[in-house]
């Protein structure tokens, strides 16, 4: 664990300090060429604002009425069915659409049920294996200006769903119920 | 797909939004969400010009050529329509590194590099390429060595063994990422109505 802590640290510096050795090995006037990339990132945020806009703004109206709470009660059954604890089930389902939010729900669910229950495990593993797919498919997309998306949302949640699954399983299986 | 989904949220949202009586509510999410996006935007506006800056030395320099040589091995399989050499590999490569890496920071700005070099490679420019969503597929569901934020969470809430999850992690993102490359190749060879293959390579 500490070797991967020690890469983890290490690695920003040191993929800064290499890109710009390697530029300055090569005769590249690093600080001219690193500017005039820089203007390109503007250029690339401004792509991405109308597509997050209307992503947060949506994601907004739907936490904020409630539907999440009928979405849950709509799916209680068959989650209990393959064995989520319905406890978890809102952070499978939030996890998903917002980073924040999620995060907010999982630290008052190792608040409730005490980080080293078999729910509190089970919350840490689904959030740690997880992605806010939402927001990754609105920035990347956003900022290419695809709009025909096809059936890279539905593969993203197969995998979704696979990490939730697998999060109940290994915990049982490693942790105990 | 996108315009269903956003209609969707919104309309269901609104209906339940009167029917709970939690119409203030939404129209407050719906101001302060706007208003979050566009802090999101100037958040992100400096860590991405640093790594676009960065990145521009790096392919001068002829480093992410070099990298994308290196991992095309792996890289063919997953991305058949990606030419060899091209920069888009060593740009996803450096961005599933920083993703594994946990380095949020700096893997958002990557990959958004890495979509417009697989933009670049693509025909119909409103349409996604297979090699696209498996990239987003890819990085959605990448296993973090060292998944700091839960940890650090954990620990808070007086965990005895904050980083005992780890290796669930590990194991449920593998799993995860096993059946998103699956689905991806299957449904990239299922999916008419997009298009097929329309440029060289494969």
């Amino acid at each position: 664990m500490e070797v991967i802590k020690l890469i983890s640290d290490y690695a920003l510096p040191a993929i800064v300090l290499i890109i710009i050795l390697i530029g300055l090995l090569r005769d590249i006037k690093v600080y001219d060429v690193f500017v005039k990339g820089a203007k390109d990132g503007i250029v690339t945020i401004i792509k991405i604002l109308p597509s997050l806009v209307g992503l947060l703004v949506a994601i907004g109206v739907f936490r904020a009425s409630g539907a999440l709470d009928l979405l849950v009660y709509a799916l209680r059954p068959a989650a209990q069915l393959i064995g989520i604890p319905s406890e978890v089930l809102p952070l499978a389902l939030l996890r998903p659409i917002s980073g924040s939010a999620s995060l907010a729900l999982v630290t008052d669910i190792l608040g409730n049920y005490g980080p080293d229950s078999f729910i509190g495990r089970t919350a840490s593993t689904m959030m740690g294996s997880t992605e806010t797919i939402f927001y990754t498919l609105a920035v990347y997309f956003g900022a290419v200006g695809i709009k025909n998306i096809r059936y890279t949302l539905i593969a993203a949640l197969l995998a979704d769903v696979a990490s939730v699954i697998a999060s109940v399983f290994i915990c049982s299986l490693i942790f105990g119920r | 797909m996108l315009n269903y989904i956003w209609m969707g949220m919104l309309v269901l949202g609104f209906a339940l939004g009167i029917i709970n009586g939690r119409i203030e509510q939404v129209t407050q999410a719906l101001i302060d969400s706007s208003k979050a996006a566009v802090e999101l935007c100037i958040g992100l506006l400096g860590i991405m010009c640093l790594w676009t800056g960065l990145m521009k030395i790096a392919e001068q320099s002829g480093m992410v050529e070099k990298i994308s040589s290196l991992a095309r091995p792996v890289m063919a399989v997953l991305f058949p329509g990606i030419p060899k050499n091209h920069p888009a590999i060593g740009s996803i490569m450096m961005n599933l590194v920083a993703n594994m890496l946990g380095l949020g920071n700096a893997a958002t700005p990557l990959g958004i590099k890495a979509m417009e070099e697989l933009q670049k490679l693509n025909a119909k420019k409103d349409t996604a390429t297979n090699e696209m969503s498996m990239f987003l597929v890819l990085n959605t569901s990448a296993i973090q060595l060292v998944p700091a934020t839960i940890i650090a969470v954990r620990s808070a809430k007086g965990s005895k063994n904050p980083a005992e999850v780890i290796v669930t992690i590990w194991g449920a993102s593998l799993f995860a990422a096993i059946v998103g490359i699956l689905s991806a190749k299957f449904m990239s060879k299922i999916w008419r109505n997009g298009r097929r293959k329309s440029y060289g390579g494969n």
